[in-house]
C-alpha cells in the first residue's frame, strides 16, 4: 500500500503546483488585463464580486505575495473562482459546474473506450506480425496525426447536413428540456456519436500503435516460447501470457498521456459546439474572460489527475510487483 | 536532418563502413520520412518567394473553389489559401524546431542529471518532470499564453518548448538509470575519470537514439500544439500558419457554405508532416530494436500444403505435419 500512498502524495504535490502556477501567471506577466474588464463592468458588480476578482488576479498592491497568496488559497477552498464576464453575472463555479458533466459523460467515456478498443486492436496487430495486420500500421500512423479537431470538421463536412440523422452541433435538441425521459436521452445520444466516434477514431490509434510495439516485444520472451511449448491454445498465450505484460507499459502510458488527450478532445467539443469545459474555454479565450480561463485549467487538471489516480490503482491491480511490501 | 538523404543518393555504393554509417537511411520508413520533411523545411526556406500571391492580399475572387488561378481556392476575403498554406509552412517548422530543441536540451540537462546522480536533487528533479507531465498541456498553454501581453512565433515555440521536455527527460532518467550501473561506466568511475567526462564522453553517445527520438516527438507534439492554439485565436499574431488558415476557415463558417477547399489542405499537410516525423521516428526505433520491424513474409507453405508461420523463439518443424497449426 505504501505505493499507493506514495502515489497520493505525488498527486496532492501536483494538485498544489497546478494551484501556484494559477497563483503566479496573472502576478508574473505585466499588465493588468483584468483589471480594464472590471473598470469596465464596474457598477453591475457588488463590490464582493469585485474583491473576489482582486483577490484571483493579484489587484490588491497593497498586500504583501505571501499574504496574497493565502487570502488565494483560502478563496479557492470556499470553490469561490471569482465571477464570469461572458456568462455575466453567474460565478465561474456554477458556469464550470454546467459544463462539467458534458464533459466527463463525452471525454470520459470515450477515452476510456479508446484505450480499451486500441489496446485490443493493438494485440491482435502486435500479435500477427507480418500478416495482412500489418498495413494497418501506415493508416493509424498517419490518423493519429491528424489533430482532433480537424477530423471534427471532415465529419461535419461529410456526415451533417440539413436532412442528415447527425446534427452538426449542440448536446440535445434545443427545445427539449434537461431531464431523464427517452427523448431526451435519445437526443442526447443522437448529438453525442460523432463527437464520439471522432475521439475515438483519433485517441485510438497511438494505443493501437503502442500495444503492437509491446506485443512484439513480448511475444519472443520466453515464458511465452513455454507456454507454447505446454501446448496452450494460441489465443490463450496471446491474452494471458503476452497480452497480460504487453499491457502494463500502456497502463502507465495511458495514465501519463491523458492530458494530452484531454487537451485534444476539448478541441473536439469547440469544432461540434458541444457545450463542455472545452467550448466555455474557447468562449472564455475569445472574451478575455481570465477567471473562467482560470477555473476551467484548474477543473481540468484536478480531473486528469484523479482519472491519474484511477490508472494507478488499475495498476496496481494489474502488476503484482507493486504490491510487495517495503 | 534534411541533408541526410541527399548524400545516401550521392554514395550508393560504399565501402562497408560507409554502409554502416547509411543504415539509418536504407530503413523504407526512415527515409520515406526524412523526403517528407525535407520537402516541407524547403518550403519552410523558399515558401514566401514562391507564394503566388500575398497571403493577407484581397482581391475580387470571394469564397471560390479550386481553380487554375487559386490552386486552393479563395477565401471570404479573396486571399489566396494556397499561398496561405506555403508560407504558414515556415511558422510551423520554426515552431516545431525551436521548440524541439529546448525541450531537448531541458530533458538532457533534467533526464540525465536526475538519472546520474542520486539522492534528493535527483528525486526533486524527477517529481519536478512528473509533475510537468501530468499538467494538461493545452490548458496551460492557454493560460500562459492569453495572459502574455504580445505573441510572437518565437514566443510560441519558447513557451512550447518550455512546458514539454518532461517526456523526454522521463525517458532519458530510466534509460540513465540503467546506464549507470554497467560494467563500462564503473570502470570509468574506478580509472578516476571526473563526472562530467562521464556523462558526456560515456554515458551520453549512449543515448543517442533516445535523445532523437524524444527530439522528434517533441517536434510533432509543438506543431500539434502550435496550429491547435493558433486555430483556438492564441497564436501569434500578424503570422500565417496552418493553424490560422483553420481558425479562419471555423470563424467564417466554411463548413456550413460548403467551403470544403479552405481547410482540407491546411489539415493534410498537418497530418502528412505529423506521418512524416512518426516514420522518421519508427525509423529510429526500429533501428534501436530490430524486433519492431514487420517481420516480412512468415507464412511459410510446407512440402504438403500446410502453412507455418515463424515466429521469434520458434523453429518451425516444415516437413513434420505434427507442426503446430499457426494463427
Amino acid at each position: 500500500m505504501s505505493y499507493l500512498l506514495k502515489r497520493i502524495a505525488f498527486y496532492v504535490f501536483t494538485a498544489w503546483a497546478a494551484v501556484t502556477i494559477n497563483f503566479l501567471i496573472p502576478r508574473a506577466i505585466p499588465g493588468d488585463p483584468v483589471q480594464a474588464l472590471i473598470t469596465r463592468s464596474r457598477g453591475q458588480m457588488t463590490s464582493e464580486a469585485v474583491q473576489s476578482l482582486y483577490v484571483l488576479f493579484g489587484l490588491d498592491k497593497d498586500a504583501s505575495l505571501v499574504e496574497q497568496y493565502f487570502t488565494y488559497l483560502g478563496q479557492l477552498l470556499r470553490g469561490d473562482l471569482g465571477l464570469s464576464f461572458t456568462y455575466f453575472p453567474s460565478p465561474v463555479s456554477q458556469v464550470i459546474g454546467d459544463g462539467l458533466p458534458w464533459t466527463l459523460g463525452l471525454v470520459g467515456i470515450t477515452t476510456v473506450l479508446g484505450f480499451l478498443i486500441g489496446t485490443a486492436l493493438g494485440t491482435g496487430i502486435g500479435w500477427r506480425r507480418g500478416s495482412w495486420a500489418d498495413a494497418l500500421i501506415p493508416v493509424t500512423t498517419f490518423v493519429s496525426s491528424i489533430p482532433y479537431f480537424w477530423l471534427g470538421l471532415i465529419a461535419i463536412a461529410l456526415l451533417t447536413g440539413p436532412d442528415s440523422f447527425f446534427p452538426a452541433s449542440g448536446a440535445y435538441d434545443g427545445g427539449l428540456v434537461p431531464n431523464p425521459d427517452p427523448q431526451f436521452i435519445g437526443s442526447v445520444l443522437r448529438h453525442g456519436i460523432l463527437p464520439a466516434f471522432t475521439i475515438l477514431i483519433s485517441s485510438m490509434a497511438g494505443w493501437i500503435l503502442s500495444m503492437r510495439n509491446m506485443m512484439v516485444t513480448v511475444s519472443s520472451e520466453d515464458y511465452v516460447t513455454v507456454a507454447h511449448a505446454k501446448g496452450l491454445s494460441d489465443r490463450r498465450v496471446m491474452v494471458g501470457y503476452a497480452a497480460r505484460n504487453a499491457l502494463l507499459p500502456n497502463v502507465s502510458g495511458f495514465a501519463l498521456s491523458l492530458g494530452f488527450i484531454v487537451g485534444g478532445t476539448l478541441l473536439v467539443e469547440i469544432v461540434f459546439s458541444y457545450p463542455g469545459l472545452g467550448l466555455q474555454l474557447f468562449q472564455a479565450v475569445g472574451a478575455k474572460d481570465y477567471p473562467l480561463m482560470q477555473g476551467v485549467f484548474l477543473i481540468i487538471t484536478l480531473s486528469v489527475l484523479l482519472a491519474n489516480f484511477l490508472a494507478d490503482v488499475a495498476y496496481l491491480a494489474l502488476d503484482p510487483r507493486t504490491r510487495r511490501e517495503g | 536532418m534534411t541533408v541526410v538523404p541527399s548524400t545516401a543518393a550521392a554514395t550508393p555504393a560504399a565501402t562497408p563502413v560507409k554502409r554502416r554509417r547509411l543504415r539509418f537511411v536504407a530503413n523504407r520508413k526512415a527515409s520515406i520520412g526524412l523526403a517528407v520533411l525535407g520537402f516541407f523545411a524547403l518550403l519552410a526556406i523558399i515558401g514566401p518567394w514562391i507564394a503566388p500571391y500575398d497571403p493577407s492580399g484581397r482581391s475580387s475572387d470571394l469564397l471560390q473553389g479550386p481553380s487554375t488561378a487559386h490552386w486552393f481556392g479563395t477565401t471570404h476575403l479573396g486571399q489566396d489559401i494556397f499561398s496561405q498554406v506555403v508560407v504558414g509552412t515556415r511558422s510551423v517548422m520554426v515552431v516545431g524546431f525551436i521548440a524541439g530543441l529546448v525541450a531537448t536540451i531541458l530533458s538532457i540537462l533534467v533526464g540525465v542529471t536526475s538519472g546520474y546522480l542520486a539522492g534528493a536533487g535527483s528525486e526533486m528533479l524527477s517529481a519536478l518532470s512528473n509533475v510537468f507531465l501530468v499538467l494538461p498541456a493545452l490548458p496551460l498553454m492557454i493560460i500562459i499564453t492569453s495572459t502574455l501581453p504580445e505573441t510572437s512565433t518565437l514566443t510560441i515555440a519558447l513557451v512550447i518548448g518550455l512546458t514539454s521536455w518532461a517526456w523526454g527527460a522521463r525517458v532519458l532518467r530510466a534509460q540513465t538509470l540503467s546506464l549507470r550501473g554497467r560494467d563500462y561506466v564503473e570502470a570509468a568511475r574506478a580509472t578516476g575519470e571526473k563526472t562530467w567526462r562521464i556523462i558526456l564522453f560515456e554515458i551520453l553517445p549512449n543515448l543517442t537514439a533516445v535523445i532523437a527520438s524524444g527530439f522528434v516527438g517533441t517536434v510533432i507534439f509543438a506543431v500539434t500544439l502550435e496550429i491547435t492554439l493558433a486555430f483556438i485565436g492564441v497564436g501569434a499574431g500578424g503570422d500565417w500558419n496552418w493553424g490560422t488558415v483553420l481558425y479562419w476557415a471555423q470563424s467564417q463558417q466554411a463548413l456550413a457554405q460548403g467551403a470544403w477547399w479552405w481547410f482540407v489542405p491546411a489539415g493534410l499537410a498537418i497530418a502528412l508532416l505529423g506521418t512524416a516525423l512518426s516514420l522518421v521516428n519508427f525509423g529510429i526505433d526500429e533501428f534501436v530494436s530490430p524486433r519492431l520491424r514487420g517481420g516480412g513474409k512468415t507464412n511459410v507453405k510446407t512440402a504438403d500444403g500446410r502453412t507455418v508461420r515463424m515466429r521469434v523463439g520458434f523453429t518451425p518443424v516444415l516437413g513434420n505435419a505434427e507442426g503446430r497449426e499457426g494463427s
